[in-house]
This record gives structure tokens, C-alpha cells and sequence, in this order.
């Protein structure tokens, strides 16, 4: 990858707290997912797989209906939808409703939308506060850091880090504990909801048949900020869609147990609308602002649609080898892992990190685990084949083109190949602990090769090549 | 307009026509299974309790307001307007706030009072959840602000689980502005998957079927 995800690989590789962080964080999720989808808990897990896909594919292949069903019904309960076709249109129309309401505090529960958007920034630029209240972000957003992880945000750090940050930007005394810790956090965050004018939150899934969104969470914090501030604006990708109220029974399943491995998340809000006549509580004011930002691009994609089926719940990161070696910060986008490696490219173009889709052993385990069945191999070597074709659009890869074109040329002559391989050996020290190019005058070292044997070398020959045993027989 | 501009992208990616019919979504898929009334209370009980929820098992609303009020041990607490606590004549014990209808004085209450005691809509045996309907009954902040959240629930309203509530309430939105399905009490495992309750939401929760 590009030299500044080239030294954040590096420096992951070498942080042993960090690897065993990464490791027991994505090991636990994966235990506790594999506990949840056993036969005796989840019956029917696979088919709920392959009809969650089904539901998946018919929405998306017929979005533009349902996200009129949807648009009807969330003003039918008297709420607004707002349809924005980039970042810039999600600031333009909060920061326009925060002027016009007089609002300065902004709270906001766990959202990758608006994470991708970079709202917090945006509207801080305007001077509004904007607060994130889920803990995990909350410690993200004190340390301006990205989520490290879809669903496990600040996974990357420690207790003694926690409590070092909580000083520094809090001012209250060291606090090792994370029971205290977190009870820190609940005092300054609820005085916040109490006041905050506008509650920001995401959407798991949007719910064409009753214009609802749907929100899964363990903390609260959620609940408080679509429920507390007099205004709720739940920001979602078109993709969140899904038809009808009683497809949760089957995407609620699969969300919580693959992300998580709770058959059912603590709270599951369903909310429709501003609060209505008699009841008590609840915002006077619904929106729902429907995010593009890319996702048309992808959607015109007939062969890497799918990448839109994703419901974010983190398993194809959590089971990921190459994830759990790099962690969540080495990747180019805040979507991180084998979804982050796919979508990063759609969203942002091939070109802006060519090397991610080849950052993969393409073993198939996000395919595997993914709840929602999407092909993410296949994808990545779609990927793949769409940064050769831009190389070679333009020219950059004509070093690498002449390289295959010997290559082949070789391959298609055997006393050549059989010279070029005792050549190769004649070169090779007798034992070389397995860096033999390396271990070559730095002349002669291919200046091409450098970035890939910085990570790997060839094995030390054998004594005699495969011919010559044949010959010897 | 955006609106106009992003669904025009959307048909012209699809290759749809505005107002083309859509053929039909894949069936939905809900399965019921008949679990006998007793082998639900046992199995919603079991739930809660692995979850660290207290549960109890009220024989009649007498029992039901007695075990509320070991409970509340002189805490302060505010009730719902559901009928069935005035039915157990829990809106009636010392300390219990009840009755109160205005937005602005619920809150000031359940951000001080250590108890929030509701109803319950429903309840999901398979997973051990409480469903709460927002309605003048039932508001939204007395089972989120107070630290502490004790529910009632009807035993007849006691659902083997998700699929069954989506069959009985295929539209939720119909009836409310905001259903909420409650599993055990507010937790996070953020700070090195450590497990603490009562992050935002209640820590304690304690569930009595009547």
C-alpha cells in the first residue's frame, strides 16, 4: 500500500500489545458468534442466510420503488425525508436546521454513515457541538481517532490509555478501573442528552412498508438520542433499505449474532415519525436524511451490486486473517477489513489505494461468515482486474507487462528455462535462512522487487533442480 | 433537487422507469412454534437471569406489588400510567410518582429517580425481552433515565418470540411512534471488552409476570 498505510502496517506488526489487543478482541467476537449460530440456538441459520440474501437483492434491484414506499410512509407519520447526494448536503442541512431551531449541542449514537461523511467535523467547523455518547466512540472522539472496528470502535485501546485520555481531556482524576471509567463517561454524557437540541443517529435498516428506522444497541445511548433532543435525524444509505416490518424477523437474527453473538441486541428501537398525539415523550421533529455518496455508482454495477447488501455487523473483519495482523487503522477508509477492502474502491475509485484489493490470501472466510452471503473474493478479484485495466490504461504498469512478457518467453522455452534456473542457483548462498534475493549485492537486487521483499524472499534451491533428479533416475 | 437527482440516479443505475412496478419481495419468512404457557415463563425467566436481570413470578398482583415494593427497600420511583401497576395498586406505594402526562416534568422526575416502574406490551420468551410500546401509558424515558427499571408483564401477553410479535404486529408503526424491544440490562464491553452494566440505560433491571 501507499508508504503512510506501509509504516501504520509496520508499526502494527511490531506493537505486541496492540497484535494481542487485535487478536483476543476478534477471537472473542468469533467465539461468541460460532456459540450463537449453533443448531440448538439457530436452527436454521443458513437458510436465514440465503433468504436474507434474496431479500437483499430484490430491494436493491428495485431501490428506487421501495425508497419511494419509504419516503411516502415516513410522511405519512409526519416525518421529513431528506435526500442528499454527498457529505457536503448532510452539513448543508443540518447545520441550516440547527440555525433555524437555535440549536448548538448536537448528541449522536454509533453511525458509519456519518463517520463517512466526516459530519462531526463538519458541523465543529460551524461551531456546534456535536457529542458521540456511545463509549466506545466517545473514547474515539476524545482521542481524535478513527473507529478502529465496525462494531468494537475502540478496540485498539488499553484501560491505562482510556484513563490517560479521561485526564487529559476531562480533567478528572487518573482512573484505572473500567468499571469507573464508564461511569465517568455516563455523568458527562447524560448532561449532554439533557441538553443537547438535536439527537444525530444511523439507521441498521430502514423499513419501506412503515417509514421506520431501525436501530440495534447494547448501551442506551441510542435510545436517549433519537428519544431526549425535541429533534431526531437518523442519517442512512440508500442500501439500509429493507421491504417490510416483518423481514426483521429474519435480518435481526443474523445482525446481532454475527456481530456480537447476542441473538438479540439489548435495545432494537423501531421509530416511525415524530411522537404522535397523546403520547408523552419523544422528538417533535423526525428526519430521515437518505445518503447516496457513492452508493448509485456501485448500484450501477450489475457484478459488484451486492457489496450494498452489507449490514454492517463486522464478521467478515473479525474472522479476517489479514485484518487481525494489520487492524482496523491500516486500512486506506474508515470501513476497514474485507468489506472495507471492497467498498474503499467503489466508493473512492481503483486509484485511490490500488493495493488494497490485493491485500488479501482470498481465503474466503468474510464469504463464509457473511450473514447476508455477499462474494467478497469474487469481488476483490474483480477489483482487481479494474486496477490492471487502469494501469494499463495508463501505461503504468509497463515495467510489470515486460517482466510477464520474459516471463512467458521463458516459460516457452525449456533450455532457456532450465539455464535460467541454474543461473538463479549459482547465485544462491548454500544456506541462507531464508532470505537468499536479500541476501545479494544491493546491486543486484531488482529495484522493482524492493517493496516485496521487504515482506518476502525466495526459498534457498535445493541442491540439484527437478531436471536433473529426472535425468539422474 | 436532491430528491429528484438521487432517485434518477438510483432508476438510471437500475435501468427502471419511473412508477415500474416492482414483482414480488420473497415471502416472509416467520415461523411459529406453539410453546406451552409454562415452558415460556420458565424459558423468559432463564433469559433475563443469564442477561443479570432479576426476574420474579407473581401469583397474583397482590404478590406483584409486595415484590415491587422489597424492591423499590424506600427508593424513590417513577410509575407509568399503565393500568395494570394501578391494578396491583403499585401507583399507590409510598414513594411512587404516578399519573404525569407532561413531557418536560416526566423528565425532570426519571433523571433524578432511582426507580422506573412500567408495563410491558409484550414479552419474548425465547429471548428474554420486553417490548414497550410509546403511548400515553407507557412513556419512553421511564425505562431509560432512572438507573434502576422494574416491568410488569400480563403473562397472557408473554409471545414464544420475534416471529410471533411480527405476526400479531406485522406494521408497528401503525400503532406507535417508537417500539422498543428490551434484552436485559443496558451493557457495554468498549473499554477491552470488559463487560459493565448501566452504561446510559438501566444497570438493574427486575421483571415480575403476574
Amino acid at each position: 500500500m501507499s508508504a503512510v498505510f506501509d509504516d501504520k502496517i509496520q508499526t502494527t506488526l511490531a506493537d505486541g500489545k496492540l497484535q494481542l489487543a487485535i487478536y483476543t478482541a476478534t477471537g472473542r467476537l468469533i467465539e461468541k458468534r460460532r456459540k450463537a449460530i449453533m443448531p440448538e440456538g439457530c436452527p436454521d441459520y443458513q437458510e436465514l442466510r440465503t433468504h436474507a440474501n434474496a431479500v437483499k437483492r430484490h430491494t436493491i434491484d428495485h431501490l428506487d420503488y421501495y425508497l419511494e414506499e419509504f419516503a411516502r410512509n415516513v410522511e405519512a407519520h409526519g416525518g421529513k425525508v431528506v435526500f442528499c447526494k454527498d457529505g457536503q448536503d448532510v452539513a448543508d442541512f443540518v447545520l441550516r436546521l440547527a440555525k433555524e431551531r437555535g440549536a448548538t449541542l448536537i448528541v449522536k449514537s454509533k453511525s458509519m454513515t456519518t463517520e463517512e461523511v466526516d459530519l462531526n467535523e463538519r458541523l465543529e467547523h460551524h461551531h456546534l457541538e456535536s457529542v458521540e455518547t456511545d463509549l466506545g466512540e466517545y473514547i474515539i472522539q476524545l482521542a481524535h481517532e478513527r473507529p478502529y472496528h465496525i462494531v468494537a470502535p475502540a478496540l485498539h485501546k488499553t484501560r491505562e490509555q482510556v484513563a490517560d485520555l479521561l485526564t487529559d481531556k476531562l480533567g478528572v482524576a487518573r482512573e484505572t478501573v473500567i468499571e469507573k471509567q464508564t461511569m465517568i463517561a455516563r455523568a458527562v454524557l447524560r448532561e449532554k442528552f439533557l441538553s443537547a437540541d438535536i439527537g444525530v443517529s444511523g439507521a441498521n435498516f430502514l423499513v419501506a412498508d412503515s417509514g421506520a428506522v431501525v436501530l440495534v444497541e447494547n448501551e442506551g445511548n441510542a435510545r436517549l438520542t433519537t428519544s431526549a433532543p425535541k429533534i431526531h435525524i437518523a442519517v442512512a444509505g440508500i442500501e439500509k433499505m429493507i421491504p417490510r416490518a416483518q423481514d426483521l424477523g429474519v435480518f435481526l437474527k443474523l445482525l446481532g449474532r454475527s456481530a456480537t453473538g447476542q441473538p438479540l441486541t439489548v435495545y432494537t428501537s423501531f421509530l416511525s415519525g415524530p411522537r404522535r398525539g397523546d403520547e408523552i415523550d419523544g422528538p417533535d421533529e423526525f428526519y430521515v436524511v437518505l445518503l447516496d455518496n457513492g452508493r448509485t455508482k456501485v448500484l450501477a454495477d450489475r457484478e459488484k451490486r451486492e457489496s450494498l447488501y452489507c449490514i454492517r455487523c463486522g464478521a467478515c473483519l473479525n474472522h479476517c486473517p489479514v485484518y487481525r495482523k494489520i487492524g482496523g487503522h491500516s486500512f486506506p477508509w474508515i470501513y476497514s477489513g474485507p468489506i472495507g477492502a471492497i467498498l474503499t474502491p467503489q466508493f473512492l475509485g481503483v486509484n485511490h489505494e490500488p493495493a488494497l484489493p490485493f491485500a488479501s490470501s482470498l481465503c474466503g472466510a468474510c464469504a463464509e461468515v457473511c450473514p447476508v452471503k455477499i462474494d467478497i473474493p469474487k469481488i476483490l478479484l474483480e477489483l482487481r482486474s479494474e486496477v490492471k485495466e487502469a494501469e494499463q490504461r495508463q501505461g503504468a504498469n509497463r515495467l510489470e507487462r515486460i517482466a510477464f512478457r520474459i516471463w512467458a518467453w521463458v516459460m516457452r522455452h525449456p533450455r532457456v528455462y532450465e539455464l535460467a534456473g541454474m543461473a538463479a542457483a549459482s547465485l544462491a548462498p548454500a544456506t541462507d535462512g531464508g532470505a537468499w534475493v536479500r541476501s545479494l549485492r544491493t546491486a543486484i537486487q531488482p529495484t522493482p522487487l524492493r517493496a516485496w521483499l521487504s515482506q518476502r524472499d525466495l526459498p534457498p534451491s535445493p541442491p540439484k533442480s527437478f531436471r536433473q533428479m529426472w535425468r539422474e533416475r | 433537487m436532491s430528491r429528484d437527482h438521487v432517485l434518477h440516479k438510483v432508476r438510471t443505475a437500475l435501468g427502471r422507469s419511473v412508477g415500474q412496478p416492482v414483482e414480488e419481495p420473497p415471502p416472509v419468512r416467520l415461523s411459529m412454534d406453539e410453546v406451552a404457557i409454562e415452558a415460556r415463563i420458565e424459558c423468559f425467566r432463564a433469559r433475563i437471569e443469564a442477561l443479570g436481570g432479576k426476574t420474579h413470578r407473581a401469583e397474583s398482583m397482590d404478590d406483584a406489588c409486595n415484590y415491587v415494593a422489597r424492591v423499590l427497600n424506600g427508593r424513590s420511583a417513577v410509575a407509568s400510567n399503565s393500568a395494570l401497576l394501578r391494578q396491583c395498586g403499585i401507583t399507590a406505594l409510598a414513594g411512587v410518582e404516578s399519573g404525569i402526562t407532561d413531557r418536560a416534568r416526566l423528565r425532570a422526575l426519571c433523571s433524578t429517580t432511582a426507580c422506573g416502574i412500567t408495563g410491558a406490551n409484550y414479552a419474548l420468551a425465547d429471548t428474554g425481552t420486553l417490548v414497550m410500546l410509546a403511548s400515553v401509558q407507557e412513556a419512553r424515558m421511564i425505562s431509560l433515565l432512572p438507573p434502576v427499571h422494574i416491568a410488569l408483564v400480563d403473562r397472557e401477553r408473554l409471545l414464544t418470540g420475534l416471529d410471533e410479535l411480527l405476526t400479531i404486529l406485522p406494521r408497528p408503526a401503525d400503532e406507535t411512534s417508537s417500539m422498543v424491544l428490551i434484552t436485559g440490562p443496558s451493557r457495554t464491553a468498549d473499554i477491552e471488552q470488559i463487560l459493565v452494566r448501566g452504561v446510559h440505560g438501566p444497570g438493574e433491571i427486575h421483571v415480575v409476570v403476574v
